[in-house]
């Protein structure tokens, strides 16, 4: 019998199937032929695996020899299929022990040396694995701290098809992933929130937006510190659990930069693409296979967007779905993937093309036209899912001199930033949600509504046309997080009136 | 060719006819030559017309015998039986093409038949 079969995972977008890689070597004419819609990557894996077959000391049968990638519907990519196909053919030559076979998820590429190449994607594709109910997988040695992060599946890596085959055949080992280490602890991560100086409120802020997961805006002249605190959001935000954490990994992994991940690295990640970037570099996509975006980088994190006013207007506005959604959705002519992308957003803006608009001792120069222009770009629905609009003065000679209390450190405030999100998890676990900014507007003013007496201030500027419904969902969810953070049971006065001037007004640069 | 190499390629086709009336052929032609190159052997079974290529190795240094036998070589096998269909006036006959391997190693003869390789 020359028939054989081995398994693989192939990966479109995050999403795994399980290949399965059919041998059927017979008496004809050498040639090899390999089927089931490859690209151009896929089909050079004959010449790959013939030369890793042959210089690794097995040969390579002078038959026909057929390979077929099912589901044969499915157009698949890549060379991670490379080490699969080669031990579907050594298996069909009888040189490798079929049974072992049947259980085992293959990945990995080969050289023509029979050496195995880390791939990306691994760690995707060892979950789809674990899920598919495989027992085993064997990776390359490159990729194997990777795919060890995959709790209840076994993992081995090997450094060449000799030692696979060697394996399988009961007379060799293959290593193990070494032992988790737990990701480093922050030690040595030098942006800290008390290095932020005259911005005490700027910084209050940021604490509140940390605590309620509430994107946020920040205008100010050029230098006055937005790119600073902007940098320091992710020092005060809650490690990432387990499981975020793998989702942010299999994001980075298929995303690969050539990065190797070591050990689950829990650190919100924050993503800063700059203002020229594409539609495409900010919420994925790309030719052929889709490929995650800042967007999707940023997922569990922070996405900061720098000068904000100077991205495409539909670049930003391709921001609205994964703001409503916590997904993006991108369709190729493949097929279409889906990205998680559940991330806060901050904006830095200067409010002005020459950025000195409402500076006290200098005059902007721009055009009342221009100013108009420039704010546009922002449309209302993206300006819409913002709860905080700071803006940002330039820090007066006083601070520079120590003369201002120096703010809390990141340690301090992310203290109270946890608290505060474990006070709001305990209230809003039974409606379902985690954060403050998650609630919507009928919930707020529903069951968790608030006093008449705290909301008098709010009431009358809904009034008076100050203030939108929207404006108004928005002030109440703020005054939650600011209750939370300081400990109080329900939101008071005090906190609506903070919530208002942290909301400031439906127009961005009028804060 | 040099002698040795022709000599090489006359003796693998004796062997392999010999193979084939062993298996009950019946040989109708050998090196039957035309325009564009040559027939080693045509022979019969059955009532089926089998047009057989040979190729013979004394070592697998360059790879099987068969690894020589290009998609080029089997498209002139193809217009070459035409070829000897219409000169000798056969038709209505079931037609296959086969590739024989002959390895001449060590004083031992090895012979490969591989069948409808077309």
């Amino acid at each position: 019998m020359s028939l054989a079969k081995t398994f693989s995972v192939g990966l479109y977008g995050l999403t795994g199937t399980v290949i399965g890689v059919e041998t059927d070597i017979s008496s004809q004419l050498p040639s090899f032929t390999l089927v089931g819609l490859p690209d151009a990557s896929l089909s050079e894996a004959t010449a790959r695996v013939r030369a890793a077959c042959t210089n690794s000391g097995f040969g390579f049968p002078s038959k026909k020899v057929v390979v077929n990638l099912s589901p044969a519907a499915v157009p698949k990519s890549g060379s991670a299929f490379d080490l699969a196909i080669a031990l579907s053919i050594l298996a069909a030559m009888e040189v490798v022990p079929k049974p072992q076979l049947e259980d085992l998820c293959i990945i990995g590429e080969l050289g023509l040396d029979g050496s195995l190449r880390q791939v990306p994607g691994v760690l995707p594709m060892v979950m789809h694995a674990r899920q598919m109910g495989f027992t085993s997988v064997v990776c390359p040695l490159g990729n194997l701290s990777e795919a060890g992060m995959v709790e209840g599946i076994q993992v081995l890596g090997a450094a060449d098809l000799l030692s696979i085959a060697n394996w399988l055949s009961d007379r060799g080992v293959l290593e193990e992933p070494g032992s988790k280490v737990a990701a480093p602890a922050v030690a040595g991560n030098q942006l800290d929130l008390a290095q932020v100086i005259g911005q005490n409120q700027a910084v209050e802020g940021l604490i509140v937006a940390a605590a309620g997961g509430h994107h946020f805006a920040m205008v100010g002249a050029p230098g006055a510190g937005k790119t600073m605190l902007a940098e320091r959001l992710p020092s005060i935000l809650p490690a990432l659990s387990t499981e975020q954490a793998l989702e942010v990994a299999a994001i980075e992994s298929i995303a690969g930069n050539g990065q190797v991940a070591l050990n689950l690295d829990t650190q919100p990640r924050f993503q800063a693409p700059h203002h020229s970037s594409s539609t495409a570099a900010l919420i994925g996509g790309g030719s052929g296979v889709p490929r995650p975006g800042a967007v999707s980088k940023a997922h569990h994190g922070v996405l900061f967007l720098d000068e904000a006013l100077e991205f495409q207007g539909h670049s930003l506005d391709s921001l609205r779905e994964p703001l409503e959604s916590g997904k993006v959705l991108i369709n190729r002519s493949g097929g279409s993937a889906t990205f998680p992308a559940k991330f806060q957003l901050v904006l830095a803006a200067n409010p002005c093309p020459c950025g000195l608009s409402g500076l006290a001792d200098r005059d902007c120069t721009c055009s009342a036209m221009a100013i108009r222009r420039y704010t546009n770009r922002l449309s209302g629905p993206v300006l819409d899912r913002i709860d905080i609009r700071l803006a940002i003065k330039p820090v007066s000679l006083g601070a520079n001199l120590g003369l201002f209390d120096v703010g809390p450190t990141s340690a301090e405030a992310l203290a109270r930033v946890v608290r505060a999100r474990e006070a709001a998890s305990d209230r809003l676990s039974s409606f379902g949600y985690r954060l403050n900014s998650e609630v919507p507007g009928p919930v707020l003013r529903g069951r968790l509504g608030i006093g008449a007496k705290a909301l008098k201030d709010l009431d009358r500027m809904l009034m008076a046309g100050k203030t939108s419904m929207r404006g108004y969902d928005r002030c109440l969810r703020l005054a939650w997080t600011i209750a939370d953070l300081e400990g109080v049971k329900q939101p008071g006065p005090d906190q609506v009136r903070i919530a208002v001037s942290l909301r400031g007004t439906d127009n961005l640069l009028g804060v | 060719m040099t002698d040795a190499r022709q000599w090489l390629g006359r003796y693998g086709e004796d062997r392999a006819c010999e193979y084939l009336v062993g298996q009950g052929y019946q040989i109708l032609d050998r090196n039957w030559r035309y325009r564009e190159g040559e027939l080693d052997i045509v022979c019969v079974l059955r009532g089926t017309l089998v047009f057989v290529e040979v190729k013979t190795r004394t070592s697998l240094a360059t790879g099987s015998p068969f690894d020589a036998i290009t998609k080029n070589k089997l498209a002139r096998l193809r217009r070459l039986a035409a070829s000897w269909c219409a000169n000798r006036q056969v038709s209505n006959s079931q037609v296959r093409f086969d590739a024989i391997g002959v390895l001449v190693h060590g004083g031992r003869v090895t012979i490969e038949h591989l069948k409808q390789v077309l």
